[in-house]
C-alpha cells in the first residue's frame, strides 16, 4: 500500500501502462516538460522521451485526429484535453471519427484511444474550466465513458482504459486531484474490479445515492450526515457511465426503494435523466418515491464566486433525501 | 466566353505539366518521368477502367440501385497518377471520391458501392490494401493521415525503404480547421505525409473564390513546407510530382502540398444539379483537357498502341462495368440485428441488452406469422 493523490495515482497508472506496453503514448498540450497543468503527466516525458510523451500544438481536434492515425498504425494514445470546456473543438473528431470508425470498418479497425478530460468545478476557475460534458459523450455510441472518483480507482481504471480496445472518454474530477488515499499498486489487473462495474462505496438500507466522479465524495459526506438523522444511506459509485452497470443500480434501488441521482452537470437532459428513466422502468414496483435528481441548474457554469451555489453540496443532497422520504 | 466560364480553364503558368491536352510530351525543369510504353498503356487502362466503373455507378444510382454516387469524372488522371506513385508500404487516406486511388490500391470496385447502396458504411479492411476507408466529413482524414505518418516515424519506417502517407481532399476542404491543423502538425513533426488536394474548382456549388484568395498550393508556404501545383488532368505529371513528394517524405524531408488543378466534370453527387450554378461553356472548355483523351492521343501519335489495343481496353472496361453491375444487384441487404455489430470491439452490456430485446421483438412477428 502506498498513499497517493488522485493525480499521482493517474500518473503512476500511466507510467505502469507505458512500461508494460511500448505502444502506449501520451499526448496533449503541456503534457511534456511541464507535466500537464495539473501535473498528471509529471516526469513521464523525462523517462519515456519526446516520441512517447508528445507536447502537441494547441489544437484539440488535431490531438484526437492524429491520435486516431497513430492508433491506426498500432499505437495506444492517451490524449489529455487540458480542461473540459476545451473538448469541444475535438468533438467532431471524437463523435464522427473516433466513435464510429470501428463500425465503419465492420470491425477491421480497433481504436484504443483514451481521451482524458479533467472535469467539473470547484476550483475557482474562469469560464470553460469547470464543466461536466459527460452526457454529450454517453449519448455517442461507440465510446466508453468512465469517471474515477478516488485514487485507487484512478490507478486501475486508467490502466484498464489504456488496455481497452474501444475508445474511452476518461473523466477525472479535477477538484479531487489532490485528495489522498491508500493505493495498492502491487495488485495485478486480474485483481482489479471490472472496468464496467459500479461499486457500492457505502452500504445502506433506506435510500440509494447514485453518483460518479467528483460527487461521490459529496454523497459519502451526505450519507455520514444522514446517519446522524437515523437514515441509512447507500452510495453507489457508477464508475462506468457507458456501459452503465444497470444490474448493480437496480439491485441497490430495489433493496432501498428510494433513489437520488447526483451530478454536477445540469439536470435537464443530463445523465441522471437516463438513470431515472431506467430505474423507473426496471424498479417501478420497488420504488417508494420518484427518482430525484440533484445537479446544476440549466444555465452555463457561473462565475466562480457563484459556483458554490451551482454545485450540488451536502445540503442539496440531504434536501433531496428529505424530499424522497416526504413522498 | 463569360468571365465565369474562363475561370480555371486557362492553365496557370506555374502548373507542372508533362503531357499537353493534345498529347504532346513537354519538358519541365524540375520534374521528368521515364515511362516504358507498357507503363503508359497501363496508365491508360487504369484511366479507362475506373471511368467505366464510375459511369456504371452513376447508371446504377439512376436506376435506384445506389442511394447516391460521387462521380470522379474528370479527375481520373489526378487519382491514377498519384495512386500509381504509391509503394505497397505507403498508406492512402481518401475522401469519398477516390475511386481511382482505390483501383490503384487493389480495392474491389464492388466494395466502393456498399456505402452508396446503403448496405454498410465502408466495406474493406484498410490494412489489407493500405487504403483507408472513405471519409465523408470533409477534411477529417487529413489528421488521421498525419497521425499515421507520426506512427511511421515512431516505427522507424523511414528512409528509402520506408513508408509515407498520402491524404486526399478537395478545394472546399482547405477551409476546414482540421486540414489547417493537419498542416501545422505535419510541419512541426516533419511527418512523412503528402497532402494531395484535388482542386476540381467546385465545392458543390461554391467556386474556389469562396475558399481562397490565393492559389491553394501557396498555402503551404505559410505552414513551412513546399507546395506545388500540377496539371491534375495530366497523369504523367501527377505521377511524377507525387512520386517525388512521397520520396521526399520517406527520406525525412517532411510534407508536401500538391494541388492537382483539375475539374469536376460531373455533378458533386448524383443528388446535385450543377446547371443551377455553373455555365455549360466552362464544362466544354475543360472537356478539351480530358485526362484520358490526351493519353490516348499520346499513345496513338507515338505508335505505342493501335486500334486493337484501344478496342481491347474498351471491351475489358465494358466487362468490368457489367461485372460490377451484376454483383451490385446481388449484394445482400444486411440483417436487422447487424445494427448492433461492431459498435464496440469488446463486450458491451448495453449492446447485448438492446440486441436481445430487438431480436425478441422481431421474433414476435415471426411467431405471429406462423400462428396464422
Amino acid at each position: 500500500m502506498t498513499t497517493l493523490t488522485l493525480a499521482k495515482a493517474l500518473n503512476e497508472g500511466m507510467r505502469k501502462a507505458m512500461e508494460d506496453d511500448s505502444k502506449v503514448l501520451v499526448m496533449g498540450e503541456d503534457v511534456g516538460k511541464l507535466g500537464g497543468v495539473f501535473r498528471v503527466t509529471d516526469g513521464l516525458q523525462k523517462d519515456f522521451g519526446e516520441d512517447r510523451v508528445i507536447d502537441t500544438p494547441l489544437a484539440e481536434s488535431g490531438i484526437i485526429g492524429t491520435a486516431i492515425g497513430l492508433a491506426l498504425r498500432g499505437y495506444r494514445p492517451v490524449c489529455e484535453i487540458q480542461f473540459d470546456g476545451f473538448v469541444f473543438p475535438a468533438a467532431d473528431q471524437i463523435i464522427t471519427q473516433l466513435a464510429k470508425m470501428p463500425l465503419r470498418s465492420l470491425g477491421a479497425i480497433r481504436l484504443p484511444v483514451v481521451v482524458r478530460i479533467p472535469c467539473g468545478g470547484g476550483i475557482g476557475a474562469v469560464e470553460h474550466h469547470s464543466e461536466s460534458p459527460e452526457a454529450y459523450f454517453t449519448h455517442t455510441a461507440g465510446l466508453r465513458v468512465v469517471a474515477c472518483s478516488n485514487p485507487a480507482d484512478a490507478y486501475t481504471m486508467i490502466q484498464q482504459a489504456i488496455r481497452c480496445d474501444d475508445p474511452v472518454v476518461f473523466f477525472e474530477p479535477k477538484r479531487r486531484y489532490w485528495d489522498k488515499a491508500e493505493v495498492d499498486t502491487s495488485l495485478g489487473g486480474g485483481d482489479w474490479p471490472a472496468f464496467d462495474e459500479a461499486r457500492v462505496v457505502r452500504p445502506g438500507a433506506d435510500i440509494t445515492l447514485l453518483a460518479y466522479g467528483p460527487m461521490v465524495k459529496t454523497c459519502l459526506e451526505a450519507a455520514t450526515a444522514a446517519e446522524e438523522d437515523g437514515r441509512s444511506v447507500e452510495v453507489v459509485d457508477l464508475r462506468s457511465l457507458n456501459p452503465l452497470d444497470m444490474p448493480a443500480v437496480a439491485e441497490s434501488v430495489r433493496r432501498t426503494g428510494r433513489c437520488v441521482v447526483v451530478h454536477e452537470a445540469p439536470v435537464f437532459s443530463g445523465y441522471g435523466a437516463e438513470l431515472a428513466a431506467r430505474i423507473t422502468e426496471e424498479c417501478f414496483y420497488s420504488l417508494e418515491a420518484p427518482v430525484l435528481r440533484v445537479g446544476g441548474p440549466s444555465t452555463p457554469y457561473p462565475p466562480s464566486r457563484l459556483e458554490e451555489h451551482y454545485l450540488p453540496d451536502l445540503d442539496r443532497v440531504l434536501d433531496a433525501v428529505d424530499r424522497s422520504f416526504a413522498f | 466566353m463569360t468571365a465565369d466560364a474562363s475561370r480555371g480553364a486557362q492553365a496557370p503558368p506555374e502548373l507542372v505539366q508533362l503531357l499537353t491536352p493534345e498529347g504532346e510530351r513537354v519538358e519541365h525543369p524540375d520534374y521528368d518521368i521515364d515511362l516504358t510504353p507498357e507503363e503508359v498503356r497501363g496508365l491508360y487502362r487504369d484511366l479507362v477502367m475506373i471511368r467505366r466503373v464510375d459511369l456504371e455507378a452513376v447508371a446504377l444510382q439512376r436506376q435506384g440501385e445506389l442511394g447516391i454516387w460521387a462521380s470522379l469524372l474528370g479527375q481520373e488522371a489526378a487519382q491514377i497518377g498519384s495512386g500509381r506513385a504509391l509503394t505497397e508500404a505507403d498508406m492512402a487516406f481518401p475522401t469519398y471520391r477516390e475511386h481511382g486511388v482505390a483501383w490503384c490500391r487493389g480495392v474491389d470496385p464492388l466494395n466502393l458501392l456498399g456505402l452508396f447502396r446503403g448496405v454498410n458504411h465502408g466495406g474493406w479492411d484498410p490494412a489489407e490494401h493500405n487504403f483507408h476507408l472513405y471519409t465523408i466529413v470533409i477534411g477529417s482524414q487529413t489528421l488521421h493521415a498525419v497521425g499515421y505518418a507520426m506512427g511511421i516515424q515512431r516505427d522507424g519506417a523511414v528512409g528509402e525503404d520506408g513508408a509515407a502517407t498520402i491524404v486526399y481532399f478537395g478545394d472546399g476542404a482547405t477551409s476546414q480547421g482540421d486540414v489547417n491543423e493537419s498542416f501545422i502538425w505535419a510541419s512541426v513533426f516533419n511527418a512523412p505525409v503528402v497532402f494531395f488536394c484535388q482542386n476540381n474548382q467546385w465545392a458543390i456549388s461554391e467556386p474556389l473564390e469562396k475558399q481562397s484568395r490565393i492559389p491553394l498550393y501557396r498555402r503551404a508556404s505559410g505552414f513551412g513546407f513546399p507546395g506545388i501545383r500540377v496539371d491534375g488532368n495530366d497523369v504523367f505529371a501527377c505521377l511524377a510530382v507525387t512520386r517525388q513528394a512521397l520520396k521526399n517524405a520517406r527520406e525525412g524531408q517532411g510534407p508536401t502540398l500538391i494541388e492537382a488543378f483539375t475539374y469536376r466534370m460531373g455533378a458533386h453527387t448524383t443528388s446535385d444539379d450543377p446547371t443551377r450554378y455553373r455555365v455549360q461553356d466552362e464544362l466544354e472548355a475543360w472537356k478539351l483537357k480530358d485526362p484520358i483523351e490526351r493519353v490516348r492521343a499520346y499513345l496513338f501519335k507515338n505508335q505505342l498502341a493501335d486500334q486493337a489495343f484501344f478496342d481491347k481496353i474498351d471491351a475489358e472496361a465494358d466487362e468490368l462495368g457489367r461485372d460490377v453491375r451484376r454483383r451490385c444487384l446481388e449484394m445482400p441487404d444486411p440483417e436487422p440485428l447487424e445494427i448492433f455489430d461492431h459498435v464496440y470491439t469488446e463486450p458491451h452490456r448495453l449492446m447485448d441488452e438492446e440486441r436481445a430485446r430487438f431480436a425478441a421483438y422481431l421474433a414476435g412477428f415471426e411467431s405471429e406469422e406462423s400462428s396464422r
